[in-house]
């Protein structure tokens, strides 16, 4: 059976690329910290030596839209072809191809059926920015198989927080029931407190840095308990009108189990959002 | 009113570099061909094939034709939708960073929690 050798969870700031390359004038001042930062938390990656990537991530009104609106989807094409216009235009993020892993996203899609989530699925499904953020913080070669997971965060009506938790469960159990030798990773990228398109966007820092708190001892701790308890649709409002996306991080809590502290956490403070990042090794820490 | 149509339109036109520069230079001229021309396409299905009942009412127009982001953020258009497509038509304008993105927000200072409804 295929073993899950790391669950890493992050945001995905779509400024790190071209942040980070940056040079001269350009270069933002909080550049180097963010690339040190990044640099570490990519070697949590490499030293689990995945084979394959499972990714979850939100699609941003790219590919799905509101005429036909999945609530999870599980992509199963042989590739990818991977970020858009509007999101060259505006971060500047390369154009990119991934591979997939076909069987891989065929046993997702039918033991998650088995499991009770009517999960939709794309064989023709071009990613964006939620899924390639990760892929060039952590694994800049692109070289990894994937199988995407676009879960709807942000176009109401939304599944409810727990429902997000028992997807990650079902995901650790799914992937871990894959009859292979591969060795897999499980990422996904979702937010603290955020606010897009509303009055408090773009701030000095994320728009509630006392939910960013909480919410990250939660995640360390493996608190799902607590989360669940203090986290509603209703709830996720008020620390930002894009906060629903930390139910992806709920998604990935559930991945890594209940109670399971994470054993490599970081944040950074940055301009309207704090990014934060978590990797768990569910076999233990890999040696060195 | 249709908020559906509201994000329709943002979608469609934040997708399309020509149709971004047309809205940014003509924004009236611009509305009235696409509720003509594009409101009735059904998306994802085969040319040709077009619904016959959706517009917009006189507000949701004319918010649309003037730039107004902020009636639209009352209208209940999706946030990330309105945000995206008017970084594309102004952050161009700005002369330092995040500049166009602050003021944006700051034109919205008047609303507090709950915001208008997004949900379509």
């Amino acid at each position: 059976m295929a073993s899950i050798v790391a669950v890493i969870a992050s945001t995905h700031h779509p400024f790190y690329y071209r942040a980070s390359t940056a040079t001269g004038e350009d270069r933002p001042p909080f550049a180097d910290e963010w690339t040190r930062k990044i640099l570490a938390f990519r070697e949590t990656l490499t030293r689990a030596r995945p084979d394959v990537l499972v990714m979850v991530g939100s699609d941003h009104f790219h590919q799905l839209w509101l005429d036909n609106m999945p609530q999870f989807l599980v992509g199963k094409a042989p590739f990818y072809d991977a970020n858009w216009y509007n999101e060259e235009r505006e971060f500047g993020l390369p154009r990119m191809l991934l591979k997939g892993q076909e069987d891989l996203s065929g046993h997702i899609l039918r033991a998650g059926l088995d499991a009770g989530f009517d999960l939709a699925f794309s064989n023709e499904l071009r990613i964006d920015h939620s899924i390639t953020c990760p892929i060039i913080t952590l694994r800049p070669e692109a070289d990894l198989p994937i199988v995407p997971i676009y879960t709807n965060i942000f176009a109401p009506p939304l599944p409810q927080p727990k429902r997000f938790v028992q997807l990650g469960q079902s995901i650790r159990e799914i992937v871990e029931s894959w009859p292979s030798h591969l060795r897999v990773a499980v990422i996904g990228t979702g937010h603290l407190s955020l606010e897009l398109g509303g009055p408090r966007q773009f701030g000095p820092h994320g728009p509630d840095p006392e939910f960013d708190q909480r919410a990250v001892g939660w995640i360390a701790n493996g608190d799902l308990d607590e989360c669940l308890r203090e986290v509603t649709l209703d709830s996720l409002h008020s620390p930002g009108n894009a906060t629903h996306g930390f139910m992806d991080f709920m998604l990935m809590m559930g991945v890594a189990g209940a109670g399971a502290k994470a054993d490599y956490v970081d944040t950074l403070d940055l301009f309207h959002t704090m990014e934060a990042y978590f990797t768990w090794y569910p076999d233990g820490a890999p040696t060195a | 009113m249709s908020k559906y149509l509201l994000n329709k339109f943002l979608f469609m036109v934040d997708r399309d570099p020509e149709l971004v520069e047309r809205y940014r230079t003509e924004p009236r001229e611009l509305v009235a061909w696409w509720e003509a021309e594009c409101a009735n396409a059904v998306l994802n299905c085969h040319t040709g094939e077009a619904s016959t009942w959706l517009r917009f009412d006189d507000v949701e127009r004319e918010a649309l034709a003037t730039h107004d982001h902020v009636k639209l953020f009352e209208l209940g258009a999706h946030p990330f939708l309105t945000l995206t497509l008017f970084i594309a038509l102004f952050e161009r304008d700005n002369t330092e960073p995040l500049q166009y993105q602050k003021s944006y927000g700051a034109r919205l200072a008047h609303f507090s929690m709950p915001y208008p409804d997004i949900a379509t």
